[in-house]
C-alpha cells in the first residue's frame, strides 16, 4: 500500500526538482496526446521545444520568446505576491485590458504630438493606474464586505472585455480607420511606440521592465519585511495577525501591485506587439500567467524561467501548428497539463512516499 | 425602441431555460462544498460537459444520450481534480484553476470538428392541455425535461442533505474532517463521491448549454457560467433552495438584457452584455452572511 | 472478579523516528476504573487509538471478553462495545446536539426517538442537554456532555475517556466522577487517561503507568501517593519552581470595562473586564476552555482592537494600538496555539524569531529584515531555553511540542517585556519542559515585569500565581490572593457546576 508521510521540513531538493519533473512528464504525456492526434510525438516535441531555439528559423523565433515571455513574467510576478499571501487575483486579464485602454487613451489624447519623452511615461503611469484601479474593486470589496476576490476579479474580466469592445468600436476608434474597429496604430506613431531596447532581440521596454520587476520582487520577498509578511500571511493567517500584519492593508497592496503590473503589461503590449486597441488584442496572457506563477514556484527567479518556458510553448506551438498542422487547442491543453503535473509532483516537497509497511497485526 | 415587444410570460419561461445550466452546475458545487471541498474548476467541467454532450448527441442522434455523455465527461474531469486534491494533497484553489484552463483546452481540441454542426435538441415535454393554460402554461408546463429534472435535483439534494444518514455524514465531513475521521468515517471516500457528483452536475449544465440553450458548439461557449454558478453557491449560503432563487435571478438578468438588446433600447450593447457579470458582483457584495462549511478548502491528511 | 474484559499483550506501534508503544501489556476487568497515566508523548493516545480502531498496531494482540479483538476501524470497535470520549476533534460546531450524537452511533434511531432517548439518558446521569441546540453555541462542559451521552447511548462495555477533566470546573469534575462511578457500578469498565494524579487517586481502582512508550509500572492509586506516581511517570524526581515573593509594585496595566466581540464564529465575547496588574506579580487567570481566553489574549496582544480607554499601559491608552506598537511599549504575548498562531509551522526558527521580535530586537533597517540579527537572536533563544533542535534554520514544525513551546516563550521573555501575557504556557508539554517554563515566568516577574498567565491547569496557577482571577463566559472575577484559596472557592469563581446536576440514581453515592 502506498501512503504519504509528512516530512518534518519541506524538501529543498524537491522544491527545485518538481518543476523539472513536471515538464518531463508533460513532454511524455503531451507526446502521447500528439500521437493520438496523428502526429509523430518526437517530432512534435522537438518542434515545440527545440526548433524555436535552435532550428532553421530560430533567428525569427528567438526574439518572440522575449516578446511573449515579457508580459507573462511581468503579470506572474505580481500574481505570485498575492498567491503567496493566499490572495487570489485571477482577473489579471481584466486588469491587463484596463491598463491597455487607459494607457492608450492617454497616448491618443496627445495625438498627433510626437513628444515621446513626455507622452510615453504618462502612458505607463496611466496603464499601471488603470490596472491598479481595476484590481482595487475586488480588493476594496473584499476588505469592506468580505466578498470573494476570486469571483469578483474574474467577473471583472468579462466586464473588461465588454468595455474593450465598446472602446475599440467607440471612443478610441481610429477616426481615419474607415469604420474598421480598433484604434490608431500606436506602435507606428513616434509619440506612443514601445521601442525595442536592443534592436532585433524582441527586448522591448516591457520586457526590460519585467526583468527589473523580477529583481525587485525577489528582493521584496527575501529581504523586506513586507515580503516576510506576505509569506507569513500565506503560511498561517493567525500567526500573521499575531505578528502585527494588517490583513486589509496586505490585501490591497497585493491586489494593487498585481493589478498595476498587469496594467503595465497591457500598455506595453498595446503599444508594441499588438500595436493597437482592438476587440481581441488580448490573447489570455492574464490566465497563462497563473500557470507561469505556479510553475515558477511563486518565486520571481523561478517565474523568469517559467515565463520563458511558457513563451517557448507558445512560439513552438505556433511553429508546430504551421509545420505539422497541430491544432492551437492542443497547445492550450499542453499548458494545462503542465500545471496539473506540477501540482501533482508538488506533493513530494512536503511528503515522502512510503510503500508497504502498514500491515495489520 | 419598442419595449412592448417584450412579453413577460415568454420572458419568465425563457429565463428558466437561461438559468438551468447554472442551476445544475451550482447544485453540484453545493454538494462538493458541503463536503468541505472547494472546486473552482466548475467552468472547465461545464465546458467539457458541453463538448462531450454535443459530440455524443450528434453521433448518436439522441439528445438524452448526449446528456449522459455530458455528465460522464464532467465527472471524469472532476476525478482528476479529486485525485490531485484528495490523494496528492494539492492546493484546491490552484488545482481548480488548473482544471478550468485544462478543460477549456481539452474542449477546444475535442470540439474541433463540430463547430457549426447542428445537434438534435430537446423538445418541450408534452403535458397536453396544461401547456395551453394562459400564463402558467408556457411557464410551468411547456419546458423541456431537463428544466424539470434540475428542479427535482435541487429537491433531491435538499432532502438528501437534510434527512439522509449519508447526507449527515457528508455535512459532518465538510464541517470538521478531523472529527469525522476520529469517528471512523472515510473522509476521502465521501469527498471523492461528492466531487464526482459535482463534476457530473457541471457536465449536465454544460450539456444543456450546447444541446438546448444555444444549441451549437463554439469554443469557450460557457463564458463564465461556471464562475457564476460558484458565486450563486455563496449567494445561497450553501442552502439548496436559495440556489433556485439565485439562478433564476441571474437568468432573469441575462434574458432581460438580451430582450432589451433586441428591442433596441438606447443603452450601449456592451453595457447590457456586462450586466449579468455586474449583477453577480452586486449579489456577492450584498449577500455575504452565510457561514461556510468549517473545513471548506482545507487539505485533509490523516496522520497515524 | 477475575475475568478480564480487555486484555492487551505485547502491543507495539512505531512511527518513523519514534516508537509510540513498545510491548505494552495490561488488562481491564469489567466495571473497573482503570487509569492510564503518563506524560505527553508517553504513548497514551496511540494506545487508546489502537483500542478504538484508529491505529493499527505493528505487533501484539488484544482480546475483548476472551475473544480476539482487532478493530479495523472505529465502527468495529463501537460494535464490539468500546466507546470513546475524545479530548479534542470529535464534535461538529455547525450541527445540532442530536446530529452530533447520531454521527457517533452505529444505527441511530429516528430523529424523534433519538431526541427522546437523549433526554432520558441525560436525566438519568445528571447531564442536562437540549438535543436541538447547535453544538458551537455550547460551553466546554456541555460539549463534553454531548460526547459522554453519545457514548452512553450505545451501552458500552468499555468507555475510554481522554483527559476529560481538563475542560471542567472542580464542581463539574465531582459530578462527572459520580456519573462514572455509577457507570462502573453498572458494570461498565472505564479506561481513564489523565496526568492529574489526585483525580486518579480519588476515582480509579487500578493504574498502568507509561513512559516513552513502555509500561513502567502499575499500582493501586488509592494506596499510592501522588509523589510516587509522579516519579514513576517522569522517571526521576521533579524540579519544583522556586519563587522569591516580592511586595507588589506599581500598577502597569489597567483594564477598565474591557468588552469586545469575538472575531471567530462560536467564540466568546469579552464582557466588562476590570483589572489592575502590578509590576513584579504573576496574575493567574483560570477558566474552563472556551470562556474567552483566546479573546483576552488577543485584546491584550493587539490582535483584537478595542474601544479607547479600555486598556491603559502606564496611563497611556493602548486599546487602539496595533501589535507591533504594543511590543515597542513592552507588552508581549504568547498565544495558546503554537502551530499556526504563535509560530508559523513551515517557516524556520529564524523566520519565527522575526515574527514577534523584529521591533524590539533591532531586526529591521529601513523596512529590510536583518537576517543575521534574526539568526543570532534565534540562536540566543535556543541556547537560553534549552530548545532541542539542530539549529535555527530548521522548520518550526520539526520541533516537538515542548521544544517549540520553549522557543515561543523564550522568544518573548528574552525581549525583556514590561507586561507579558501567556495563554496555556505548558499545555501538552512534558514535565521537565513545563517546570523550566514556569521557572522562567517566575524569574521574569522577579525582574519587575507584570505577568498574566492564562491557564486551564489550576495546579499550575496555584503554584506560580500571586493573585488569581477566573474567566467565565467572557467575564473576569475580581482577583484574589492565590495563597489560601481552596479548591471549592476556585470552583465557584470558575462558575461552579454550570447547571449540571448530580446523577439521579440512589446508588450513585454508594459506589463512591
Amino acid at each position: 500500500m502506498i501512503r504519504l508521510e509528512k516530512r518534518p521540513q519541506p524538501s529543498g531538493i524537491w522544491n527545485a526538482a518538481a518543476p523539472v519533473l513536471a515538464v518531463l512528464l508533460t513532454m511524455v504525456f503531451g507526446g502521447l496526446l500528439f500521437a493520438a492526434l496523428g502526429n509523430d510525438p518526437v517530432e512534435a516535441i522537438r518542434t515545440i521545444f527545440w526548433d524555436p531555439l535552435f532550428g532553421q528559423f530560430a533567428s525569427f523565433s528567438r526574439p518572440q520568446l522575449l516578446v511573449k515571455g515579457g508580459p507573462l513574467i511581468l503579470i506572474a510576478v505580481g500574481l505570485a505576491l498575492g498567491f503567496r499571501a493566499g490572495i487570489w487575483n485571477i482577473g489579471a486579464e481584466g486588469q491587463y485590458i484596463l491598463g491597455a485602454i487607459c494607457g492608450a487613451a492617454v497616448g491618443l489624447a496627445f495625438y498627433p504630438s510626437e513628444a515621446w519623452w513626455l507622452i510615453y511615461p504618462l502612458m505607463i503611469v496611466a496603464g499601471a493606474l488603470g490596472g491598479f484601479l481595476w484590481a482595487m474593486i475586488p480588493g476594496l470589496l473584499k476588505v469592506r464586505f468580505g466578498t470573494n476576490e476570486i469571483l469578483v476579479s474574474l467577473m471583472l474580466v468579462y466586464v473588461a472585455e465588454q468595455l474593450l469592445a465598446s472602446m475599440a468600436l467607440g471612443a478610441l476608434r481610429n477616426p481615419e480607420g474607415m469604420g474598421f474597429p480598433g484604434s490608431r496604430n500606436l506602435a507606428q506613431h513616434a509619440g506612443t511606440a514601445n521601442p525595442e531596447v536592443i534592436a532585433g532581440t524582441g527586448m522591448h521596454l516591457g520586457v526590460a521592465t519585467a526583468f527589473i520587476v523580477v529583481i525587485l520582487g525577489y528582493i521584496l520577498l527575501s529581504r523586506h519585511l513586507l515580503g516576510f509578511h506576505i509569506r507569513l500571511t500565506g503560511e498561517s493567517p493567525r500567526a500573521a495577525a499575531f505578528a502585527g500584519v494588517n490583513p486589509g492593508r496586505l490585501i490591497l497592496i497585493c491586489l494593487g501591485v498585481s493589478g498595476a503590473l498587469a496594467g503595465m503589461a497591457g500598455l506595453f503590449e498595446v503599444t508594441g506587439p499588438a500595436a493597437q486597441i482592438s476587440i481581441d488584442f488580448n490573447v489570455g496572457y492574464g490566465f497563462t500567467a497563473i500557470i507561469v506563477a505556479f510553475l515558477g514556484r511563486l518565486n520571481p527567479i523561478g517565474i523568469l524561467l517559467a515565463g520563458l518556458l511558457m513563451a517557448l510553448t507558445y512560439v513552438g506551438g505556433e511553429v508546430a501548428s504551421l509545420m505539422l498542422g497541430l491544432p492551437a487547442a492542443a497547445i492550450q491543453l499542453f499548458q494545462g497539463m503542465l500545471l496539473f503535473f506540477l501540482l501533482a509532483v508538488d506533493v513530494l516537497t512536503n511528503y515522502r512516499i512510503r510503500i508497504g509497511r502498514r500491515e495489520v497485526v | 425602441m419598442d419595449l412592448s415587444a417584450i412579453n413577460p410570460v415568454v420572458l419568465v419561461a425563457s429565463l428558466m431555460v437561461a438559468a438551468t445550466p447554472i442551476l445544475l452546475a451550482a447544485v453540484g458545487e453545493l454538494v462538493v462544498e458541503r463536503a468541505g471541498v472547494l472546486n473552482l474548476g466548475v467552468e472547465g467541467m461545464m465546458i467539457t460537459g458541453a463538448v462531450c454532450g454535443f459530440i455524443v448527441a450528434v453521433t448518436t442522434g439522441s439528445p438524452l444520450l448526449g446528456f449522459v455523455g455530458a455528465a460522464l465527461g464532467g465527472a471524469l474531469l472532476s476525478v482528476l481534480f479529486g485525485v490531485l486534491t484528495q490523494f496528492l494533497l494539492s492546493n484546491q484553489v490552484a488545482t481548480g484553476l488548473a482544471l478550468t484552463l485544462f478543460g477549456l483546452g481539452l474542449s477546444a481540441l475535442l470540439g474541433q470538428g463540430y463547430v457549426g454542426v447542428k445537434s438534435p435538441t430537446l423538445s418541450p415535454v408534452d403535458l397536453g392541455p396544461l401547456s395551453d393554460l394562459p400564463v402558467v402554461g408556457p411557464i410551468l408546463f411547456a419546458q423541456d425535461i431537463i428544466v424539470y429534472a434540475s428542479l427535482l435535483l435541487v429537491a433531491g439534494v435538499w432532502a438528501f442533505l437534510k434527512f439522509s444518514r449519508f447526507g449527515l455524514i457528508l455535512r459532518a465531513v465538510g464541517e470538521n474532517h478531523d472529527a469525522a475521521h476520529a469517528l471512523g468515517y472515510h473522509v476521502i471516500r465521501v469527498r471523492m463521491l461528492a466531487i464526482m457528483f459535482g463534476g457530473a452536475c457541471a457536465g449536465l449544465g454544460g450539456g444543456y448549454l450546447s444541446l438546448v440553450r444555444v444549441p451549437q458548439w463554439t469554443e469557450g461557449m460557457t463564458a463564465g457560467a461556471g464562475w457564476i454558478a460558484l458565486a450563486i453557491v455563496v449567494f445561497a449560503s450553501w442552502r439548496p433552495w436559495r440556489l433556485v432563487l439565485g439562478a433564476y435571478l441571474f437568468g432573469g438578468v441575462a434574458v432581460l438584457q438580451l430582450n432589451l438588446q433586441a428591442a433596441g433600447i438606447k443603452v450601449p450593447v456592451e453595457i447590457l452584455s456586462m450586466s449579468p457579470y455586474l449583477a453577480t458582483i452586486l449579489v456577492l457584495v450584498i449577500i455575504s452572511v452565510g457561514r461556510a462549511p468549517g473545513s471548506l478548502g482545507k487539505p485533509f491528511h490523516a496522520s497515524g | 472478579m477475575t475475568e478480564t474484559l480487555l486484555g492487551i499483550e505485547g502491543l507495539t506501534k512505531a512511527y518513523p523516528g519514534v516508537v509510540a508503544n513498545e510491548n505494552v501489556s495490561f488488562s481491564i476487568k469489567p466495571g473497573e476504573v482503570h487509569a492510564l497515566l503518563g506524560e505527553n508523548g508517553a504513548g497514551k493516545s496511540t494506545l487508546v487509538k489502537t483500542i478504538y480502531g484508529l491505529v493499527k498496531p505493528d505487533a501484539g494482540r488484544m482480546t475483548l471478553m476472551g475473544a480476539p479483538f482487532e478493530p479495523a476501524e472505529p465502527r468495529a470497535a463501537r460494535i464490539a462495545g468500546v466507546a470513546m470520549v475524545f479530548q479534542h476533534f470529535s464534535l461538529f460546531d455547525a450541527l445540532s446536539v442530536a446530529e452530533n450524537i447520531a454521527l457517533g452511533m452505529e444505527d441511530p434511531p429516528k430523529p424523534r426517538d433519538l431526541a427522546r432517548r437523549i433526554r432520558e439518558v441525560s436525566e438519568t446521569y445528571g447531564l442536562p442537554l437540549d438535543p436541538a441546540r447547535v453544538v458551537g453555541d455550547l460551553s466546554a462542559g456541555e460539549r463534553q456532555r454531548v460526547e459522554i451521552i453519545r457514548c452512553l447511548l450505545q451501552d458500552p462495555r468499555l468507555l475510554i475517556m481522554d483527559e476529560p477533566t481538563s475542560v471542567l470546573t472542580p464542581q463539574e469534575v465531582a459530578i462527572l466522577f459520580d456519573t462514572l462511578r455509577q457507570l462502573s457500578a453498572e458494570g461498565t469498565a472505564i479506561l481513564y487517561i489523565s496526568h492529574k494524579l489526585e483525580e486518579i487517586r480519588t476515582l480509579c481502582d487500578a493504574a498502568t503507568i507509561l513512559r516513552l512508550g513502555k509500561v513502567v509500572g502499575s499500582c493501586v492509586p488509592k494506596e499510592t501517593s501522588a509523589r510516587e506516581m509522579a516519579e514513576m511517570m517522569v522517571g526521576g524526581s521533579l524540579h519544583v519552581p522556586e519563587r522569591h515573593p516580592a511586595p507588589p509594585g506599581e500598577t502597569v496595566l489597567r483594564l477598565s470595562g474591557l468588552s469586545a466581540p469575538s472575531p471567530r464564529a462560536f467564540g466568546t465575547a469579552l464582557k466588562d473586564i476590570n483589572l489592575d496588574v502590578h509590576r513584579g506579580e504573576v496574575l493567574g487567570v483560570g477558566g474552563v476552555a472556551g470562556n474567552g481566553q483566546d479573546e483576552l489574549l488577543g485584546a491584550l496582544s493587539g490582535e483584537i482592537l478595542v474601544r479607547p480607554g479600555m486598556i491603559e499601559m502606564e496611563g497611556r491608552d493602548i486599546g487602539r494600538v496595533r501589535p507591533n506598537a504594543r511590543r515597542r511599549l513592552g507588552v508581549l504575548a504568547a498565544p495558546e496555539e503554537r502551530m499556526g498562531h504563535a509560530a508559523a509551522p513551515d517557516m524556520s526558527l529564524t523566520e519565527n524569531a522575526v515574527l514577534s521580535a523584529a521591533v524590539r530586537k533591532a531586526m529591521l533597517a529601513r523596512g529590510f529584515v536583518r537576517w543575521g540579527q534574526a539568526r543570532t537572536y534565534a540562536k540566543e533563544v535556543i541556547a537560553g531555553f534549552d530548545v532541542r533542535t539542530p539549529g535555527p534554520e530548521n522548520a518550526a514544525r520539526s520541533l516537538s511540542g515542548g521544544n517549540l513551546q520553549k522557543f515561543v516563550i523564550g522568544r518573548e521573555i528574552l525581549q525583556d517585556p514590561e507586561v507579558f501575557v501567556v495563554n496555556q504556557p505548558t499545555w501538552g508539554v512534558d514535565a521537565s519542559a513545563a517546570a523550566a517554563i514556569r521557572q522562567a515566568i517566575l524569574d521574569l516577574a522577579s525582574k519587575d515585569a507584570a505577568v498574566i498567565v492564562i491557564s486551564q491547569d489550576l495546579d499550575e496557577l496555584m503554584e506560580i500565581s500571586d493573585r488569581f482571577a477566573a474567566l467565565n463566559e467572557g467575564r473576569l472575577s475580581a482577583p484574589r490572593p492565590a495563597a489560601g484559596l481552596t479548591v471549592d472557592e476556585i470552583g465557584l469563581m470558575l462558575g461552579g457546576a454550570h447547571d449540571m446536576d448530580v446523577a439521579h440514581l440512589d446508588h450513585a453515592e454508594a459506589g463512591a
